[in-house]
């Protein structure tokens, strides 16, 4: 995956800081309670939902189950429909590829549409480095583009930004980068939106090459489709002469008719509308309408190390939708950033250690950010058990065991540092079977409790310092139950 | 070795757990598929042999059961509670009220695509702009309004598919300018469900599908309707 992110703290360090900044915690707390509720509704209203999630699920693990049968037909279909398809096994072949399929049409800017698979590969940066500028056209998008930021959800990148910060950024910045936002522009949604549609007609009118992703590839007819709200999508995918996307060999399809499915639960589980405003699908290039040269750019990027993996292989099955973001409590505190990831929350605590490996710090952590308490696979259009795959990444990194990296099987060491958690489990064992140390224990503790440092020493350092200390009672509960009414019923068995 | 055959070179060794002889998921049972079964075991070009039976669809074609006049109202409902403004009359008051909504838009020119129905705009004297190919994206960035027919319309989901059929015309044409009327026959082009529209569309043309104006929730989780594509949507459903 992309160099953005590398240099990032491990999760408890990343989401300690988070946690701290109280802005950040009621922008998020307030746009994730919005969302949950809204999505339940529109969940409600269709009776069958259980029934299209199970068939999402089938379809998608039939499909990832016989990949190379599917991606083969998408080639067929999408060059017989007049595109042109181009294979890029990891994040610096893609960019490669990309970069010189811009540079051949003379260009040296492009719009680009929302698409996460470059956010993955860091394809802006990669363009940049080659003197194209790549302008992103959604409108959250165009909040972190502008504020020199990353994004911090799947659906909603500037979700950790409130409309305050928002006005700011674009009376700071709009000017940096074409039409400057206009006078005294105020913090309403309206006006902001108003002024980022000022702001982007201009590129978009004059746009000569389009970057997008897709949210499907139907490998039967080689449509792919493109689910958006504000319309950016539709302008970079039919103005430009020359479309450009880039999309994860996961995102295919067998038939047309698997649309039904998809199109029913990706709105109403990531926006929680009954219908996204927009929906384009486009089958090769079409004479007269919209561009006239269409390239496809299938990424591996390790999806074939995660499809290796027997369990944690279901992560593929993944939409993107977020809902597994905006119900997870871990998510809700910590905010996106921490998951040192374009892939936060629920789906990238998965998702990301498999992409990359758990080699570095941050990955090797993201297995363990999470409670576990299973919200993320209830919200889960195509029923990823989320709970199921940290639980075997946990025992991964713990462990070590036989995995896939680069498409080559080796045996991953176990990880260190977790010599300490089973001493403290030894040491708690022993104290629990035995009262009397235990009481001694508790007591001392109480009485010596002004002295207590504020973080544990030696290895249970690395416990508390992304973690508060609970602190010591003045008093510990069995003696305050001897001393106070409650003991007196217990009184003959406590002596 | 290209990346092409290195990715499928992956994949393939990534599936070493999963069966190869060309059976689906699980047993073989009987199997149905475009292509004929080979005594090889091997299949045609197309999907995996037994993919209808793969897949458990076990979902509704459709949401409860509505006469083609609840299924028109429900489109209008859906329409309007995402912010499309919603009109129904008769095909002789198509062009008149057509001719109203234009003056009361304020419109001066209007886009229409080559095989629109000419009655719809013989109530009006706005000027009428063709939809040509050549015509650059300013030039359209300056039309006031567009006005079209549709492919098909879902009610459950309030939703208007565009096919660029002649009635149509090019996708940008319902992009750029900012108000847009769409035509609606009912109940001849109104289904209920999603399901439904699919197996009515080609997958070979370019489609858009329009439920209510551009919109963004990219602010704070606040819909705002009206950032980059029309920000007046205006469906007519011509009983």
């Amino acid at each position: 995956m992309s160099g953005t992110f590398v240099g990032m703290p491990a999760f408890p360090k990343a989401a300690q800081e988070a946690v701290g900044n109280p802005t950040l915690r009621a922008n998020l707390r307030h746009a994730t309670h919005t969302i949950r509720a809204k999505r339940a509704a529109a969940v409600a209203e269709v009776s069958d939902w259980a029934a299209l999630r199970e068939a999402g699920k089938q379809i998608k693990d039939h499909t990832l189950r016989h990949l190379d049968r599917y991606l083969v037909q998408l080639e067929e279909s999408v060059t017989a429909a007049g595109g042109t398809v181009h294979w890029a096994a990891d994040a610096d072949e893609a960019n490669r590829i990309v970069t010189r399929l811009v540079k051949e049409t003379g260009e040296s800017e492009v719009v680009k549409v929302k698409s996460m698979a470059t956010q993955e590969i860091g394809l802006n940066e990669a363009l940049e480095a080659e003197g194209i500028r790549a302008y992103e056209t959604d409108l959250a998008e165009l909040i972190v583009q502008l504020g020199k930021d990353r994004p911090s959800h799947i659906l909603v990148p500037a979700i950790h930004r409130n409309r305050g910060e928002i006005r700011d950024i674009f009376a700071a910045e709009m000017s940096e980068w074409g039409r400057p936002a206009p006078e005294g522009l105020t913090d309403t949604p309206a006006e902001l939106a108003e002024a980022a549609r000022l702001h982007l007609r201009e590129k978009f009118l004059r746009a000569r090459v389009g970057v997008s992703g897709a949210n499907f590839m139907v490998a039967e007819t080689g449509t792919l489709v493109v689910v958006e709200s504000e319309g950016n999508g539709r302008m970079c995918l039919t103005l430009p002469e020359t479309l450009i996307s880039v999309v994860g060999i996961e995102k295919i399809v067998p038939t047309w008719r698997d649309l039904e499915v998809f199109l029913q639960t990706l709105p109403r589980s990531s926006t929680a509308e009954r219908m996204n405003p927009y929906t384009s699908t486009w089958t090769g290039t079409t004479d007269g309408d919209g561009p006239r040269t269409f390239h496809l750019v299938l990424l591996d990027n390790g999806r074939t190390d995660t499809l290796a993996d027997e369990v944690g292989r279901q992560a593929l099955r993944c939409i993107r939708c977020s809902a597994c973001l905006n119900v997870c409590p871990v998510y809700e505190r910590a905010g996106g950033h921490a998951y040192g990831s374009v892939y936060p929350g629920p789906i990238g605590a998965i998702l990301s250690p498999q992409l990359r490996g758990t080699g570095s710090e941050i990955d090797a952590s993201l297995p363990y950010a999470s409670s576990l308490c299973g919200a993320c696979y209830e919200v889960c259009p195509v029923a990823i058990d989320i709970p199921e795959v940290l639980v075997h990444l946990r025992e991964r990194v713990v462990q070590g065991g036989p995995v896939t990296l680069e498409g080559n099987r080796t045996v991953l060491k176990p990880a260190k540092g977790h010599a300490a958690e089973r001493a403290a489990m030894r040491a708690a064992r022993w104290a629990f079977a035995r009262p009397g140390a235990l009481r001694a224990g508790q007591r001392l503790a109480s009485r010596t409790r002004r002295l207590h440092p504020r973080t544990l020493p030696g290895p249970g350092r690395a416990w508390s310092g992304s973690r508060d200390l609970p602190p010591v009672p003045a008093e510990p509960f069995r003696d305050w139950w001897q001393r106070t009414n409650g003991g007196d019923a217990g009184e003959g068995r406590a002596k | 070795m290209s990346s092409r055959e290195q990715i499928l070179g992956r994949v393939r060794r990534a599936l070493a757990d999963v069966p190869r002889d060309g059976a689906p998921d699980g047993p073989d049972g009987p199997k149905k598929s475009d292509g004929p079964n080979r005594s090889d075991g091997s299949h045609g070009p197309g999907q995996v042999a037994g993919y209808e039976e793969a897949v458990a669809r076990e979902y509704l074609r459709e949401h409860g059961e509505r006469s083609a006049a609840q299924t028109a109202e429900l489109l209008a409902e859906n329409l309007a509670d995402y912010r499309a403004l919603v009109h129904r009359c008769t095909e002789d008051e198509l062009p008149s009220l057509i001719g109203r909504l234009f003056a009361d838009h304020g419109t001066r020119t209007v886009l229409a695509p080559a095989g629109l129905d000419p009655a719809w705009l013989s109530a009006t004297d706005v000027e009428r702009v063709e939809d040509r190919a050549e015509s650059t994206a300013h030039e359209l960035d300056g039309v006031d309004s567009v006005v079209t027919a549709c492919a098909v319309a879902i009610a459950e989901t309030g939703t208007i598919v565009l096919d660029g059929g002649p009635d149509q015309g090019r996708r940008r044409i319902t992009l750029v300018p900012d108000h847009h009327v769409c035509v609606v026959r009912v109940p001849g082009q109104v289904v209920s469900s999603v399901p439904q529209a699919l197996e009515r569309l080609d997958p070979a043309r370019p489609l858009t599908w329009i439920s209510g104006p551009s919109a963004t929730s990219d602010i704070e989780l606040d819909r705002v309707e009206g950032v980059h594509g029309p920000r007046t949507l205006e469906v007519v459903l011509v009983d």
